[in-house]
């Protein structure tokens, strides 16, 4: 068993960002020759763009049953992927898409799966790994015993970079499966909002917000600065902004370049999400809260005047540049 | 128990008691349920980084589980049947379980771990499949999308896998028609929602906002008291402790604490001028706009 077989998630020709990160990573580990599956109409279409990042070969299987997601159809087709390629490593991303596939593909295959894995090195045949438990607050390594070893990757935590690689060689793998049993009959885009797992920044408000209008100041802040908008539980709760808002150890775990926590205190189940960020700003009126201690900037202040300021400055800031 | 259309022939077997001709049938529902650390637990490691100190730790029911338990409850209290909880763990479970019974779940099952030193993902659920297997006639089984623990969000569709049935994960809405044997389920993806179809028996995750936890009352918390726990173990079970040991896949070698941040700068005064200031620390010190 050699190689590393990348599975990705694509809708119409699009892989998904985290399927690009599995594939550099996947390059990167240097684990012999890279290949990527890919399910659904548009399926070939992605050969360039997981090519270029050196994967060499892309399997497809575009055609029904494998044009509507299946948990239990498509679980049956990786293991058996899995089987012709023979794969020391697969490479999943973290989504509800994987977190869904790769347990049930280890239950099929009988292989480990370390999930939600924010470090990942080869260490000769072997892979070390590392994933957060306690939503962040610890990070537990992890080895996998035997082959193929099963690996989801949390989104936005490995790089891509740029490649130039050919485009991959297409080629359709013969797998029968029985009548899928699960099967999505609809799906709903919630809005143009960025996704927050996957979201490069965000502003997230808390209760110091007062009112449920009061967001309209982070949909400004966030306009400018191209970020995603999030909250603590208690304003979800309240029903202020959607349950999808909720960021924190109950909620999402994000892993943004730039978090501002806006009128939130710093819970330690709040914090818990945030701590991967690579710069957290704080903006309360309370010098003491606790979320100060994690920030890596901070403003005391009424964030009714501190939050329209930092707009304005970012913006003369950005327009200036 | 008994229940129209339960016997394999899925769908196409007329109602033929009272109960399913008014659109009832009773349902037999599992819920997986894990005993976790309170969420405002401060994370310590052991001394040499190879386990989590659990010394004073606060344990509590994990938070998903407790939706999964009312939507068992809901279910059952319309459509009838009964709801079992399933867990395995030490001792101190069982005050999760009587948490659970206290909801109002039937009975509960208990696997402990006695004698089961390691075991990973697959080999806890392989256990939580014996256990099932002990009896029939499971409708659903329920589970929370995640243990906030581990976090590793595995157990769902690997019980799934290994039972064979089809599952649904961060499932945020249900309706479930018990005479026809068919689940709609509504699940939480990134920036979407899905809806997913799929037959009875199957494992279905539950997520925040599927619905809101009743808290359990005293009256209730003075029955759990009386409710049947029947505790039973891996070996018991037929399941080999020294196989399943040998059988870890997943070897946990240590844990490290997170990097400690850095020591944060805080401005103060005009709003204006310190917002002016950030933006100038974002650009060239942090440089990340
Ligand atoms: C099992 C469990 C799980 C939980 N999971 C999560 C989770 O995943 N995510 C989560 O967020 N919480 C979670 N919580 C809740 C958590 O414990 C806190 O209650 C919550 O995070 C507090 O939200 P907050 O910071 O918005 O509100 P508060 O704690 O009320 O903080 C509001 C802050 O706003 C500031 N403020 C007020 N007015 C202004 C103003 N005009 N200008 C500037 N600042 C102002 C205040 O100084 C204060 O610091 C969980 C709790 C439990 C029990
Ligand atoms: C090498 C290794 C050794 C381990 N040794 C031990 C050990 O000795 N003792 C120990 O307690 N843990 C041990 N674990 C951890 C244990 O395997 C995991 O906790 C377990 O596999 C579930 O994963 P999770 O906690 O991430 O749950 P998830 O998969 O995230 O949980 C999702 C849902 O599954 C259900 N569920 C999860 N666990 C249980 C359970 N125990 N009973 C009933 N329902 C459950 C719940 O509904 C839960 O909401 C070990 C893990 C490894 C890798």
């Amino acid at each position: 068993m050699s190689g590393i077989l990348v599975v990705l998630e694509q809708f119409e020709g699009r892989v998904r960002r985290v399927g690009l990160e599995a594939c550099a990573t996947a390059v990167r580990l240097r684990h012999g020759s890279v290949s990527a599956l890919a399910f659904g109409a548009g399926a070939d279409a992605v050969a360039e763009a997981v090519g270029a990042l050196g994967v060499e070969q892309l399997l497809v299987l575009p055609d029904a049953p494998f044009d509507r997601y299946s948990s239990d159809a498509f679980a049956h087709a990786v293991a058996e992927v899995v089987r012709q390629v023979e794969p020391s490593l697969v490479l999943f991303g973290a989504t509800a898409f994987g977190k869904d596939l790769a347990p049930r593909v280890s239950g099929l295959l009988k292989a480990g799966l370390a999930s939600d894995v924010t470090g990942i090195e080869s260490d000769g045949d072997d892979v070390a790994i590392v994933r957060p438990v306690y939503a962040g607050k610890a990070f537990q390594r992890v080895r996998i015993v035997g082959t193929p070893k099963l690996v989801s990757l949390r989104p936005n935590v490995q790089p891509v970079g740029v490649g130039e690689g050919p485009a991959a060689l297409v080629s359709r793998p013969a797998v029968e499966v029985g009548a899928p049993r699960a099967v999505v009959t609809g799906t709903e885009r919630n809005d143009e909002t960025v996704e927050l797992t996957e979201a490069s920044r965000i502003v997230s408000g808390g209760r110091g917000m007062k009112a449920s209008e009061n967001f309209r100041l982070l949909d400004r802040l966030a306009a400018v600065l191209g970020a995603a908008v999030g909250s603590s539980r208690p304003v979800a709760d309240e029903g202020w902004v959607p349950h999808s808002y909720h960021v924190g150890q109950t909620g999402k775990v994000v892993s943004p370049d730039l978090y501002v926590a806006v009128g939130i205190s710093g819970a330690i189940q709040h914090v818990a999400g945030i701590s991967n960020s690579k710069c957290i700003v704080a903006i309360n009126n309370d010098p003491d809260a606790p979320i100060f201690k994690v920030a890596n900037y901070g403003i005391v202040g009424d964030l009714f005047q501190v939050v329209p300021a930092l707009t304005a400055a970012l913006k003369a800031h950005l327009d200036a540049s | 128990m008994h229940r129209a259309g339960c016997d394999g022939t899925v769908g196409v077997v007329a109602p033929r008691t009272k109960e399913a001709r008014e659109g009832l049938a009773a349902m037999k529902i599992a819920v997986l349920v894990k005993q976790v650390p309170d969420t405002a637990t401060h994370i310590q490691l052991a001394a040499d980084g190879s386990a989590i100190n659990t010394a004073g730790i606060k344990w509590v029911l994990n938070p998903y589980d407790e939706f999964a338990i009312e939507e068992a409850l809901k279910l059952r209290d319309q459509h009838t049947g009964e709801v079992v909880l399933v867990s395995f763990g030490p001792a101190r479970v069982e005050e999760a379980i009587r948490q659970g019974l206290a909801m109002g779940a039937d009975r509960a099952i208990w696997v402990s771990d006695d004698g089961v030193a390691d075991v990973d993902y697959l080999g806890r659920a392989q256990i939580l499949v014996a256990a099932l297997s002990q009896e029939a006639d499971w409708d659903l089984v329920l589970v929370g999308k995640q243990a906030v623990d581990d976090d590793a969000a595995q157990t769902g569709p690997l019980v799934a896998a290994l039972l064979d049935w089809p599952q649904a994960m961060v499932v945020l809405g249900l309706t479930v028609d018990a005479v026809g044997r068919r689940i709609t389920a509504t699940r939480e993806l990134e920036g979407a929602t899905q809806t997913v179809e799929l037959p009875m028996p199957a494992v279905l995750g539950a997520q925040r906002g599927l619905n809101v936890p009743r808290y359990p009352t005293l009256p209730n918390i003075m029955k759990a008291k009386r409710k049947e726990v029947r505790q039973t173990s891996a070996a018991a079970l037929g399941l080999d402790a020294a196989e399943l040991a040998a059988d870890c896949r997943v070897v946990v070698e240590g844990y490290q604490l997170p990097p400690p941040r850095p020591e944060p700068k805080v401005l103060t005064g005009d709003p204006a001028e310190a917002a002016a200031t950030l933006v100038k620390l974002l650009h060239s010190e942090a440089q990340i706009i």
